[in-house]
């Protein structure tokens, strides 16, 4: 039976249906993640919960037999990028200060999911800490694009774009700061949904840009980010920022039509450098949405230029604060051979952390430091003021805005290294929107040739909405794909087993 | 920006990373980088604007006082990488 | 108030920094309990306040309300808007490696605290009070080599007050210091109680050269001071060093020293960090505070009588002598007693009566409070309202001894008996004997048989001797087993030996 690449949706029916049952389905991915990941493989999973997710399949069979009205996401298997806490499941943020960290408690958003009994199938490869656009700053080695794996899957969330690309899991939890979902999504040719932030809660998703961080989910197609939308949304009495605001029932609200929809697409969003084929690609995408009904308008943002740059301060800002934590003192790794209290903190976070987290951390904490504040953080802050009220107008005007997700296809693996504004430039189309907290989506759009070499890689649209306007974005998203199959490719080298 | 390897000292002994010469020369010069690369900013007129922290627009979220003991206190003491007791035990502080 | 010395004298310019820590059930950002009395090391912890990865805080709304309803006892003007701030240092007892804390919005500011140095009154102006969350605590036992931490302080909501530098004693430290910690109490914010650690104080220490104008360009901070008496000795300590470094040509650097309380003496410590550079930036993860000003005037309207109004009523209402306002006041529950065994008094004393038979009875009820009560509750260890005694019987009690129905000898007795086992004086002076003798035919046979005993000391007396007045006396009491009213028999034995 070919399950591989079925949506969320199709195998809640086969579930239904009693074709198949939970505990197979499991295992069936289990055995595909055996087959295709490990460190020879993609390198997608760093943690297998074999005997969990079995578990936990039991029951949502049980569940499955006895409630004809069970979630859709009842005994659908998923994995959790490793950023997400995971009770009693070792939970590492691809950080060697974290090598041998299990959490006490779930993450908000993993306790949702396991309400509705999906089931955990393991915990996906990162870049330290979020800190990255490649995977390659994970302590676990990188994770590989399964279109080409010679290349990089993007990142943050790239063990997790990876592992969805390749049928290893029908979706996954991802997190965004600036492009961790949308850009891996992108560069791996499936969808990734980076909600309004404040929607999704925050609560024990390890911290990397507390202002920007939103959990989001990476999935196949528009429809099944919808599903896991309604069920990841809502307040959380332990994240103070999360919103009260009702949740539309984005699946249901879908609509195959754009009529009626005003689309925006900003100019700046065509950067200097980007690669003509993703260009060509995004105007053949926005003419399919004219098909649709969309009234289509050229809009601008001045100041998108400036959204890397809010970024490279504000990020590194927090991300000095919420990385002090881990110190050596209360979990994670303390230095073995400690003289005093002083080498308990300067040699377990000189072991522990990895390059990119120490550039990054060492940042911030100048960018916070006396004398500096006002010319860095506090004009950072002021700027990000200018970029929200810039997209508050134009989202006066429009719907939606759309544009490429990334300028390019994915890069080989090793490209990124010693380069230190490689994020900000990978990810330069998807910051403006997080820094402004707005909700996104990337879905897949065509191919484009790779800059270096003779091979087709995946291109992404992105869907940028108004703040809490997911539904907008959605029914884009889903319009777009009833009338393309972009979302069905899959690559090659991944077949039955 | 250029920063000098005095600055870089200071940082990361805020920040308590243990550096050595040669990492305190790489990071001097990819913070360099960054601190160039961000200089940019300053284009940007500000006059007048007060800065944001927050997007949400959310303000005054509180709690009820109420009070609980953890379920998870034992696993948290558990996983104290070095205990005396219930107590987590350190290297000397004075 | 600062800037002028025109003394020939060296001036101590001193500034406080306090903590007190706010009675609330939960922790300021996570439902822990908040328990200053919790024994066993880290009981009171959760994944927040252990700061595991991924947890986040959450404002405890009590904190918001306890914090300006004391800033708003203190004078200040309540912020409008106010946020939360991140502190960043290393210390092993801060789990986040920073402490949540309010940085350049406090939630008040701007207020002042009127205190009474000897019959005056002195304004201190308070720079700031704001909201933070306390750090856990690090024990070092003796010759271990290493340090243990509890973390069931962490995260219990703090409010810190910060005065400018207008004191110039470390008696007016001291006296402000009560008289925070009497407000404190009064609003119900929190117990205020140096020994437990519940209100700490960091005083800013230094000393103004004759005629010098300006701030000096030094001061010290002590930390590790925890009592009244340490308080001032403390500050005092530093002064005298102060005085002696500058008239040596010296200023005394500027460190952060400690109070030994063994040595008597403050003494050096080595800084907490190699640099202070706290790093502060508004908490991404807590949403600005909008107090409205509705919230804050009915916090005003809801604030309680206090002990300055207290002590002027007292004065002006019962003409209390100033110590023993003072001390009634420094008592928040004492004084409660003392006032409902006053409207006692109040409900029985009759328009027939004089407003001096209230005042008297005041004035008694007063000095039974701080004495005889005093003593008892504090042998035992209990508050007055703990106690068997009740207010009604309390007054009752004074009541019998005004009507002169026992002796204030045999009240004493009655009063031990009500505190030991409860129940009413009438009882009690039953069942002990001890009612008094008001009857002047028994008294007048009674000092006629004195006389009749004693011709010596009756002839003495006449001699001009007074002594022997009081040796009658005695003698007609003991006959009288002691419960002779002795203004009767001091009357009737005089007019006898007439």
């Amino acid at each position: 039976m070919e399950l591989a690449f079925l949506e969320i949706s199709e195998l809640a029916e086969k579930l239904r249906n009693k074709e198949i049952s939970s505990v197979e389905l499991t295992k069936y991915f289990l055995k595909r993640i055996k087959e295709y990941d490990g460190e020879s493989g993609l390198n997608s999973f760093l943690t297998v919960t074999e005997e969990e997710a079995l578990a936990q399949a039991l029951e949502a069979d049980k569940i499955l037999a006895s409630d004809p009205h069970a979630s859709v996401l009842t005994g659908i298997p998923y994995a959790a990028k490793d950023l997400f806490s995971t009770k009693g499941i070792r939970t590492t943020a691809s950080s060697k200060i974290l090598d041998k960290f299990v959490p006490v408690f779930d993450a908000t958003a993993v306790a949702k999911l396991n309400t509705e009994k999906s089931i955990l199938l393991g915990k996906t490869n990162l870049d330290e800490f979020a800190h990255g656009s490649s995977t390659e700053t994970s302590a676990y080695g990188p994770s590989k694009n399964p279109w080409d794996v010679t290349r990089i899957p993007g990142g943050s969330s790239g063990g997790s774009a990876a592992a969805v690309a390749a049928g290893l899991v029908p979706f996954a939890l991802a997190t965004e700061t600036g492009g961790s979902i949308r850009q891996p999504a992108s560069l791996c040719g499936i969808c990734g949904w980076k909600p309004t932030y404040g929607r999704v809660s925050r609560f024990g998703v390890i911290a990397m840009t507390s202002s920007n961080d939103s959990p989001g989910t990476i999935a196949r197609s528009v429809k099944d980010l919808a599903i896991t939308a309604e069920i990841l949304s809502g307040h959380d009495p332990k994240d103070s920022t999360t919103s009260v605001k009702e949740i539309p029932n984005y699946a249901a609200n879908l609509r195959s039509d754009l009529k009626g929809v005003k689309i925006g697409v900003p100019k700046e969003y065509f950067v200097p450098g980007m690669q003509p084929e993703v260009e060509a690609r995004i105007h053949e995408a926005i003419a399919k949405l004219k098909e649709l009904g969309a009234q289509v308008v050229e809009v601008s943002l001045p100041l998108t230029k400036y959204g890397s740059l809010v970024y490279a301060i504000v990020t590194p800002a927090e991300i000095s604060s919420n990385l002090a934590r881990f110190d050596g003192i209360r979990y994670g790794h303390r230095t073995e051979d400690a003289k005093d209290l002083s080498d308990i903190y300067d040699q377990s976070r000189e072991e522990g952390f990895g390059d990119e987290a120490k550039r990054r951390i060492l940042t911030g904490a100048y960018a916070l430091s006396a004398g500096y504040y006002d010319a860095y953080y506090l004009k950072a802050q002021k700027v990000r003021r200018l970029l929200v009220d810039e997209f508050n107008e134009v989202f006066q005007k429009v719907d939606a805005l759309v544009c490429a997700s990334v300028p390019n296809v994915a890069q080989k693996i090793g490209n990124a290294k010693d380069n230190p504004l490689f994020g900000y430039i990978a990810d330069q189309l998807n910051i403006p929107a997080s820094m402004a907290g707005l909700p996104a989506l990337s879905i897949p759009c065509g191919f484009a040739k790779a800059e270096d070499a003779d091979i087709e890689m995946p291109v992404g649209l992105q869907i940028i909405g108004p703040q809490w306007g997911e539904q907008n974005v959605f029914n884009i998203g889903y319009a777009y794909q009833t009338i393309t199959d972009w979302h069905k490719k899959y690559p090659k080298g991944f077949g039955e087993i | 920006m250029i920063l000098t390897a005095e600055e870089v000292r200071k940082i990361a002994g805020l920040a308590r990373i243990k550096l050595n010469d040669s990492e305190v020369e790489k990071f001097r010069k990819e913070l360099s980088v960054v601190l160039e690369y961000v200089s940019e900013l300053e284009k940007v007129d500000t006059e007048g604007v007060e800065e944001i922290s927050q997007v949400t627009g959310l303000e005054n979220v509180l709690r009820e006082d109420h009070a609980k003991l953890s379920e998870y206190r034992d696993a948290i003491i558990a996983s104290f990488p070095e205990r005396k007791d219930d107590f987590l035990k350190i290297k000397s502080i004075l | 108030m600062t800037g002028k010395n025109n003394t020939n004298s060296y001036t101590p310019v001193i500034g406080l920094e306090i903590h007190v820590q706010l009675k609330t059930k939960s922790k300021m950002f996570c439902d822990s309990p908040n328990n200053p009395d919790e024994t066993v090391p880290n009981t009171n912890i959760c994944e927040v306040c252990t700061a595991q990865p991924g947890t986040l805080p959450v404002v405890n709304k009590e904190a918001i309300r306890l914090g300006t309803l004391l800033g708003l006892a203190l004078n200040c003007k309540i912020a409008h808007n106010s946020k939360f701030d991140r502190k960043s240092y290393f210390y092993p007892d801060l789990p986040k490696g920073y402490q949540i804390s309010q940085y350049d919005k406090p939630i008040a500011e701007h207020g002042y605290l009127d205190i009474n140095v000897d019959g005056v009154v002195k304004r201190v102006r308070i720079r700031r009070a704001h909201l933070e969350e306390d750090a856990g605590k690090n024990v070092h036992p003796e010759g271990s080599g290493y340090s243990l931490v509890d973390y069931n302080r962490a995260g219990t909501p703090l409010m810190e007050i910060v005065t400018e530098p207008d004191i110039t004693s470390a008696k007016e430290a001291r006296i402000f210091l009560e008289e925070l910690r009497n407000i404190v109490r009064y609003i119900g914010a929190g117990s205020a109680d140096m020994e437990k650690g519940t209100m700490r104080l960091e005083p800013n220490i230094s000393v103004r050269k004759p005629g010098q104008q300006e701030l000096p360009n030094y001061k010290v901070e002590v930390k590790n001071i925890n009592s009244f008496k340490f308080a001032e000795a403390a500050i005092e300590y530093e002064v005298e060093r102060h005085i002696q470094m500058l008239s040596e040509g010296q200023t005394p650097k500027q460190v952060t020293m400690g109070w030994n309380e063994k040595a008597s003496q403050t003494v050096e410590q080595r800084s907490k960090e190699e640099a202070n550079d706290y790093r502060y930036f508004p908490d991404p993860d807590l949403p600005v505070l909008k107090l409205s000003d509705q919230f804050i005037s009915e916090l005003q309207a809801a604030l309680p009588e206090l002990p300055a109004a207290k002590r002027q009523r007292f004065k002006e209402e019962y003409g209390l002598p100033d110590d023993d306002i003072q001390n009634l006041v420094n008592w928040k529950e004492l004084t409660e007693y003392f006032e409902e065994v006053v409207s006692e008094i109040q409900a029985w004393i009759q328009a027939d009566r004089s407003k001096e038979d209230l005042l008297k009875l005041v004035k008694m009820a007063a000095n039974w409070c701080l004495q005889d009560f005093s003593a008892l509750l504090n042998a035992s260890k209990i508050n007055p309202s703990e106690s068997r005694v009740t207010q009604e019987n309390f007054a009752e009690l004074l009541k019998h001894i005004a009507d002169a129905k026992i002796s204030v000898t045999a009240a004493k007795q009655v009063f031990a008996q009500m505190f030991e086992h409860g129940g009413d004086p009438d009882h009690i002076i039953e069942d002990l004997g001890l009612s008094q003798i008001s009857d002047t035919a028994a008294i007048e046979s009674a000092v006629d048989s004195v006389i009749q005993a004693n011709e010596k000391a009756v002839l003495d007396y006449k001699a001009g001797q007074q002594k022997s007045f009081g040796f009658l006396v005695g003698m007609a009491m003991k006959e009288l087993k002691g419960k002779g009213n002795p203004a009767i028999v001091n009357e009737i034995l005089k007019k006898k030996l007439e």
